[in-house]
This record gives structure tokens, sequence and C-alpha cells, in this order.
């Protein structure tokens, strides 16, 4: 069969596409098939929703509802946003909120919303010889690992845990590096299968831990905010469309409707429902009663916005 | 055929699997089938013929047996990506670009292990075939056939290194499968990866069984159908 370049779409006709896929479904009464069937959306992602399984009960019902297939590529967020720049992907599901900001303020990134969110939570080895369990600050927890010279296993693959896990160590004042501080550039599965065999701790996200636990011996030492832990150990999720002005084969009226997906009632009922080891792992953030629409825009940008 | 009940159940959708083997049997073949159909010409004009640089040449193709897996896939990416020279085939995280990647991959051990096979044909036989009347082409034809196990040990060797590397369809095949399990570019080698990451050994376990059989297979066909023109 001829390799054919997606062809792009008018920008009204993708809007109103998502904003149809926000309120109803699409179809109706008449049983017309949208102008979409039959294409394929390149989704990059992190390794956390895909892992996770999360990714594949999302993308069922979508690739029914409209005839078209989701290429899912999981490669950890530096990644995800690199192959969108370099126009390789249509839209992108990541968790480092100060590298979607960048992407979007360069251009690449457009229509960002808010989708859902869990935590960060420490993991390490139940004899914890570090000490640091129950530790209500994860900067102390991190200072104090640090402090012992006890191991760390770092994801160090410009993800969005790796990007959290430098944060934290900005503000514990730690420049972390040595023969305790290993940095494995592989994705969190890998990683805590690591921290496992070797009795060190990590950063993971709530989701690939508990999606993992029942294959390792790794416990909670220090947890989000979700169980009432530092807020800093907060992790959001985001999605956003790759822009079709710099990328001209960018599948974007498909994109939208994937954002107005993952946003509507029925995607974030899923999302909320969806469990691994008999526990909640996301929780969908999309909606509101009292929406911020400040959400769209990246946190320090100064284009050449009216205000 | 009655079917044999299953002793066990596999932990995963059978569906899941047979895509798995038909993603990586379609990919490998194809590249391997490319890669000979290049490789071969190649190995004969160089075995054939005394030129200028010969040895060089001969080591490059030799040094190609070494190229590594992970550098094939990231320049085999730059070359497919949007960005790329080949960007508006739309070929990223393909099939298509998994072949490409094994073709560059499995083409110089056959090429290699083939010239050596064709070296290795007496000189009397191809002055014997152009004595009697053949044409280039005829006396290629009997060097091959004379040839025939040496260049089946080299086309195993292109399908052994084509399907059981990872870091190239890895990078740009992308490891895609739906969302109702069913692989557009994950291969036994990435589903391993995939399996392990997420710590389901078992899994990955029998997905390596499943790999090593496919191979054992291969190879004993290709062994079988060597031996029975020898034996003949």
């Amino acid at each position: 069969m001829p390799i054919q370049r997606r062809q792009f779409v008018s920008a009204l006709g993708g809007g109103a596409l998502a904003g149809l896929a926000g309120c109803s479904r699409i179809g109706g009464s008449n049983g017309e098939r949208p102008g979409v069937a039959g294409e394929t959306l390149t989704l990059t992602t992190t390794t956390s929703t895909y892992d996770t399984g999360l990714l594949d009960e999302l993308n069922a019902p979508f690739e029914d509802m409209y005839g078209v297939t989701v290429d899912a590529v999981a490669q950890g967020t530096g990644a995800a946003l690199e192959t969108a720049r370099n126009g390789d992907s249509d839209v992108v599901m990541v968790h480092a909120r100060s590298l979607e900001d960048e992407f979007m303020r360069e251009g690449y990134g457009i229509n960002r919303r808010d989708l859902m969110f869990n935590d960060f939570v420490i993991v390490g080895p139940e004899d914890d010889p570090a000490g640091i369990e129950g530790m209500g600050s994860a900067v102390d927890a991190f200072a104090t690992i640090a402090g012992a010279e006890a191991t760390f296993v770092s994801r160090g693959d410009n993800s969005g845990t790796h990007t959290k896990e430098l944060a934290v160590w900005d503000e514990a004042g730690v420049e972390p590096g040595g023969d305790w501080y290993r940095e494995t550039g592989q994705g969190m599965g890998e990683v805590l299968n690591i921290a496992n065999e070797q009795g060190g701790y990590t950063l993971s996200d709530r989701g690939t831990f508990l999606s993992q636990r029942s294959e390792i011996d790794l416990t909670i030492l220090v947890q989000g905010p979700i169980r009432d832990g530092p807020e800093l150990l907060a992790n959001p999720y985001g999605i956003l469309a790759v822009n079709p002005e710099i990328h001209d084969n960018v599948n974007y009226d498909l994109a939208m409707a994937y954002i107005g997906y993952v946003t509507s009632p029925d995607a974030q009922q899923t999302i909320a429902e969806y469990e691994a080891d008999g526990e909640q792992l996301f929780f969908p953030r999309a909606l509101s009663e009292e929406p911020n629409f400040q959400q769209y825009v990246p946190e320090g940008w100064s284009g050449n916005a009216t205000e | 055929m009655t079917a044999v009940p299953l002793l066990f159940e596999f932990p995963f959708e059978a569906v899941y699997i047979r895509s798995i083997i038909r993603v990586s049997l379609y990919v490998s073949t194809v590249a391997v089938l490319l890669s000979t159909l290049v490789s071969l010409p190649i190995a004969l004009v160089v075995g054939f013929t005394d030129f200028p640089g010969k040895r060089f040449l001969t080591a490059v193709i030799n040094t190609g047996m070494g190229f590594p897996s992970v550098v094939v896939g990231l320049l085999v990416l730059f070359a497919v990506s949007n960005q790329g020279p080949l960007g508006q085939f739309g070929l990223v995280f393909t099939p298509e670009a998994m072949i490409l990647s094994q073709f560059v991959l499995a083409t110089p051990p056959i090429t290699a292990i083939s010239l050596a096979a064709i070296a290795g044909v007496d000189g009397n036989v191809r002055s014997a075939a152009h004595i009697l009347g053949g044409t280039r082409l005829d006396v290629a034809l009997v060097t091959i056939k004379e040839a025939r196990y040496g260049i089946a040990t080299a086309i195993l060797a292109g399908f052994g290194r084509a399907i059981s590397e990872v870091g190239s369809v890895l990078i740009v095949g992308g490891n895609i499968a739906s969302a109702n399990g069913v692989s557009k570019t994950r291969t036994l080698t990435t589903a391993i990866q995939l399996e392990a990451r997420q710590g389901r050994y078992e899994t990955a376990m029998y997905l390596g069984a499943v790999l090593v059989v496919l191979v054992l297979l291969v190879n004993a066909v290709v062994v079988r159908l060597g031996d029975g023109r020898v034996q003949r």
C-alpha cells in the first residue's frame, strides 16, 4: 500500500471535534462516522501511564468510538517531548510541568490541559538503613540519605520522575554524587528492580510502584500528598497537542479529539476507577466546579499575550 | 490434528504472543531476504574480481559485522524522522523502519560469510563453467551452488543477528502494541525488555523460550534443506 503523509485538517474543525468529544459521543442517531476514522494518532508518553496499564484502558474505547488507532510510545517525559519536537508524535501525555512549560514556550506544544495527578513516594528496603521512614519532609529524607551515603538509584533519564528528584535534591542543597548515587538511565520499572536488587532507595510514582509491588521487596517509607505526605511530591500529569504550525504532518484534529476525550467525564471516570493491587492509581483533574483557565498558559510565559 | 490440551496456562493472552511472533518473523524475514538480495551480488563481484582496494573493502565488510545495534537504530531514526531525509514517508514507529534497521544490521554478516564461502570455491569449477560456454550468470549460479552450504550459514547468521537484536528496533519502532494487545512494532525481543521492565519475569522467560525455539526451528529447516542436497 502506498505510504502517504497524514493529511492536515483545519484547526477549527479539530477544535469543534474536540468540543464534541468532550460533550457527547460521536455518531449519535444517524450513525455517521467521524471524519478522522481510519487514521492513526501517535501519542508519546511517560512510562508510568503505560506500565501501569492505564493507557490501554483509556485508549480502547477511544479507538472504538472514532474508528482510529492510537500508537502509544512509552519513552519517559524527556524523550516523549523530544520526539514531539521532531514532529514524530501528535500528542504528548507527560508529568513534568517545568519541561512541559518549556516545550510550550518554545512553540512546539499547544492547548495543554491538566489531566490527572497522583504522587511520588520515596521507597526503599524494609530495614531502612538511613532511617527515613515516616519523615514528613521529602527534603529531610533526601538529605538524610545523602548524609548516610545510603544507596540511591536514580532514573537519570530526563524523565518526569528524574526532574522531580532533581528538584528535591536542589531543595535539600545536595549535589548527589559518589558510589552511593547510581544513575541508571532506565525507566521506572527497571529502576525499582535495580533498587530492589541493590537494597537502595529511589523516588517512584505511586502508580508504577503499586503495579509492581508484588514483584519486589521495597516499601513506601515517605508518603506523597495523597497520603498526607509533603506537597513537594505531587505528581501532576498534563496532555498537550503538538503545534501543527511547526510540523505540518501533525494529526492535529485527532490530537484535539484525544485531548477532548481524555478530559471528558467518561475518561475521567475511567481514570478514577482504575486500580492496581486494590488501590486507585490516578486521580482525575480535568473537570472542576471552579475551572482554572490559567492552566492553559505556561508558567512564566511572557509572549505577546494581552494583559 | 486434534488440539493437544495445554499442561498449564500461559500468563498472557494468546493474541498477544501470536501477534508478537508474527511481527518478529515478518520484520526479520523481510530484512534478511532484502539483505540476501544485496549481499550475494556484492559477494560474487568481490569474490570473482581482483581490483585495487579489494583487501580494504573486505576489511570494511568484516567490520560491518560488528555494527552496534543502537547506533544503527539512531542513524535510521534520524533518517526516517520527520526531520530527516526520509521524513516525508512517515516511517517512524513503523515495521518498515524496523526492516530498514535490521537490513543494515544483517547485510554485513551475510556479505562477509558469503564472500568467505564463495572464495572457498575451487577456481577450477569456475574455469570449467566458463570453458563450457557459460555466461557470467551461469558461472555465478554454479558458484552459488558449490557454495550453498556456506551461503545458507551466512543467511542463518544474518537472520540470527536480525531477530535477536533489540536496540535498534526499540529506537525506530517504539515497541508499540495496541490497547487490545495486538502488536504493531513490538517484537519478541522488545516484548521481553518490556515485560522484564515491568517485573513480569515469568512472561519474559516464556517469550525468551519462544524466541530460542523459533531460532532453532529456522536453523533446522535451513540446515535440513542444505543437507538434503548434499546427500542426494
